[in-house]
């Protein structure tokens, strides 16, 4: 039970990230002024590849079973799909990203780690169909990676 | 007419066969020689056991039911239990055409078979069989792989209440769910909570709450038998809400979640448990993939898919071997496994799937005054004469059984349209030519929470994705991907498909009256069980019921299923002998 008090202290901590993801939504603030650097060709960009070239000026990517990706084998609800992603036995690991490469922008989200911070994301992605889930961790100038492939079906029809 | 008890054990005695001693695998032959006059004296092995039975689907009377001809495995698991159906199976098996067993266990003869040996099942025949094995076994636990509560006319206007009961009566100790989730959150939770409070544990380690993904159900409870401390892990079946409404249990999430069953295994390990059970609902494809990748599992006690295996499969893994079953569906079989436990590990086991043969077996007072207190008040509603049919009616099988083609041409006539889709469910009981059709065999076939009809405008390619979907739920060629089902039942339309082949390329050559589908045409398409969002249109028994009437008596001569191509030499698959 301890190590779900601590997570959620930890995720009520986030809620002041989450207050300024409100005024986003809200319309008062917009992501651009929230990130500085708002990397909007990687975010726009409709290919993996692209993507990548967009946000890291290089698409090598190296697999890797140091990255931990959990995500269902089929999506319950393709709106809301969960993710987490870890990385475990790399140092310095500055960035986490995920795309979906189906998806018509694969790039769902990019997030920017400081120094010591745990390598840890849990997150919902949206996905419109069938597709290799990607999860990629920069570090030491180098692009790590690991795949799944979530499903994401019509529904029904079972039992 | 049916073998009297007598006539039936005599046939047992000629056979040569003390019991229903089908070869136990790692024991060799169990049963004794010499006749017996008791089938079900299944000698007693080691010191711990289990009692199991699954998918009953709520049959609380004996039923028929008719196991498949078709039931293809791809890839891997092409050829290998449990895909392997008819005469390849009782071959596989060593089981002996015509014989009990083999009625049992398969589809072949099947209308003589049924004749002869009666019906299977029925909760009053199962309660005094479990007493009868808990006697020769004291201290086993009764374990109920879910599926209970749905599948009859009375469990759904009883709000699952008569199952419930049932259960209680017949001593269940543990269970994991399905379709009990169907009765939505809040009444699952009233059960586990009131009724089920001291007396049976709900246990699923695989479902957790959207927001925090924490456990909503007990994961496993650790029972001592005989003193060695035995945990049971539940597992749901993953894909509860894919498969049914997700709306009806908004708040959970599932999933395999196979860590975190490696947690469980772990964790229970760490607090003494001597033996690790998995009591499961994944389906067998799923389980025997399961096997490979968690270690520590003793047995995996599986269900959903409804296959009846008689031998369990035994899987190598990292960490040792893991016995894993399927013990079919409807309340035909109760299964028993032996387990000699010794200096804190399993060292030997016994397994038996045990055909419950109605005639074979006196109704427990007790249960049949419960079943009959349930459907007192549904009587005349229950017994309602609809038609009569002159052939054999079964659902089960990969494609089309003869009653989904009753319930296509129904849903095409009554709501006009030129194409049906009907569920691939697995339940569903089976009637015999010249029997009645009631309304109540009209709802062992279409029973559920969610029955409304559906009429939708579908384009030509619309239609081949949902074709294209359902076959990957069922022919993918990772069982992880799976969802346990059959093929949607189709009325109207016809195509011919590839097993095979990865998704978007099985469906081919489909056509309506002899003319090609095309992409960017609307067609018709009547339907029922949506799954996305609730309905209050005209329920899926009351269409079928009102075609029936009007019919009076029907005759199922053709059976709308594809054209398989790549199936050739595929031990899940024979041609029926004509019924």
């Amino acid at each position: 039970m301890n190590i779900d008090i601590k997570r959620r202290t930890l995720l009520k901590g986030s809620v002041a990230a989450g207050v300024i993801g409100m005024a986003a939504g809200a319309g008062l603030v917009t992501p651009r002024m929230v990130l500085a650097a708002w990397p909007k060709s990687a975010f726009s960009a409709t290919s993996v590849d692209a993507a990548l070239k967009a946000l890291f000026g290089s698409s090598d990517l190296t697999g890797s079973d140091k990255i931990k990706l959990k995500a269902p084998d089929i999506a319950e609800n393709g709106a809301v799909v969960p993710v987490t992603v870890s990385v475990e036995g790399i140092d310095g690991v500055e960035s986490i990203s995920i795309l979906a490469e189906k998806n018509a922008n694969p790039l769902t989200s990019n997030y920017e780690l400081a120094d010591g911070t745990l390598p840890y994301i849990a997150t919902r992605i949206k996905m419109g169909k069938t597709s290799s889930v990607i999860a990629v961790a920069k570090a030491g100038g180098r692009l790590y990676s690991t795949g799944k492939e979530v499903k994401v079906t019509i529904g029904g029809c079972g039992g | 007419m049916s073998l009297t008890r007598r006539e039936f054990l005599q046939v047992l005695a000629a056979a040569g066969a003390a019991g229903f001693s089908l070869p136990a695998i790692g024991g060799g032959h169990s049963g004794r020689g010499g006749t017996h006059v008791d089938p079900y004296e299944i000698p007693r092995f080691g010191n711990v056991s289990l009692l199991h039975y699954t998918d009953c689907h709520a049959q609380l009377l004996p039923v028929y039911f008719r196991e498949p001809h078709i039931n293809l495995g791809v890839g891997n698991m092409k050829g290998r239990p449990p895909h392997l159906v008819g005469h390849r199976f009782l071959e596989y098996y060593g089981i002996r055409p015509g014989t009990p067993e083999a009625y049992a266990f398969t589809y072949l003869d099947f209308v003589e078979a049924a004749r002869k040996y009666g019906k299977v099942g029925g909760f009053a025949h199962l309660a005094t069989l479990v007493k009868k094995l808990r006697e020769q076994r004291p201290g086993a636990l009764l374990l109920d792989g879910g599926d209970t509560w749905q599948g009859s006319a009375t469990a759904l206007w009883t709000n699952a209440q008569d199952m419930v009961d049932a259960q209680k009566l017949l001593g269940v100790d543990v269970m994991t769910p399905h379709w009990e989730m169907t009765y939505g959150a809040k009444r699952v939770r009233e059960i586990v909570e009131k009724d089920f409070k001291g007396r049976i544990d709900f246990v699923a380690q695989n479902i957790v709450d959207n927001e925090w993904e924490e456990l909503v159900f007990t994961p496993y409870v650790i029972r001592e038998i005989n003193g060695v401390p035995v945990a049971i892990i539940g597992q749901a079946f993953p894909y509860t809400p894919i498969a049914n409404p997700r709306y009806m249990i908004p708040d959970w999430s599932f999933g395999i979640r196979e860590d975190h069953m490696q947690e469980m295994v772990d964790e229970a390990r760490g607090k003494g448990a001597q033996v690790v059970v998995v009591l499961s609902h994944n389906g067998m494809d799923v389980d025997l993939k399961m096997a490979r990748r968690v270690t520590g599992i003793d047995a995996i006690l599986g269900g959903h898919t409804h296959d009846a295996v008689p031998r369990p499969v035994l899987v190598k893994n990292a960490g040792g071997k893991t016995i894993v079953t399927n013990a079919g569906s409807n309340g035909k079989f109760l299964s028993v496994l032996d387990l000699d436990v010794k200096n804190g590990r399993v060292r030997d086991f016994r397994y038996h799937l045990l055909p419950v043969f109605s005639n074979l077996l006196e109704p427990d007072p007790e249960m049949a005054a419960h079943i009959e207190k349930v459907r007192a008040p549904y009587k005349d509603r229950l017994e309602e004469k609809l038609a009569v049919t002159d052939t054999l009616l079964y659902r089960r099988g990969n494609f089309n059984g003869t009653f989904d083609q009753i319930i296509c041409e129904a849903l095409m006539d009554e709501l006009g349209a030129e194409i049906a889709f009907s569920p691939g469910f697995r339940w569903g009981t089976t009637l015999l030519p010249g029997d009645t059709i009631t309304f109540e065999d009209v709802m062992t076939q279409t029973a559920i929470t969610y029955p409304s009809t559906t009429v939708n405008n579908l384009t030509g390619a619309r239609i081949k994705e949902i074709l294209e979907d359902v076959a990957d739920n069922l022919f993918n060629k990772d069982p992880y991907y799976q969802q346990g089902g059959d093929m949607v039942r189709v009325g109207g339309l016809t195509y011919t498909m590839d097993p095979t082949a990865d998704i978007g390329h099985r469906i081919r050559d489909m056509e309506l009256d002899g003319k090609p589908i095309r992409p960017d045409k609307t067609y018709v398409v009547a339907g029922w069980a949506n799954v996305h969002t609730p309905l209050d249109t005209r329920p899926v028994w009351d269409v079928v019921a009102s075609w029936l009437r009007e019919q009076k008596v029907v005759s199922v001569e053709k059976v709308n299923t594809p054209r398989l191509v790549n199936v050739r030499g595929n031990p899940g698959i024979e041609s029926p002998s004509p019924a």
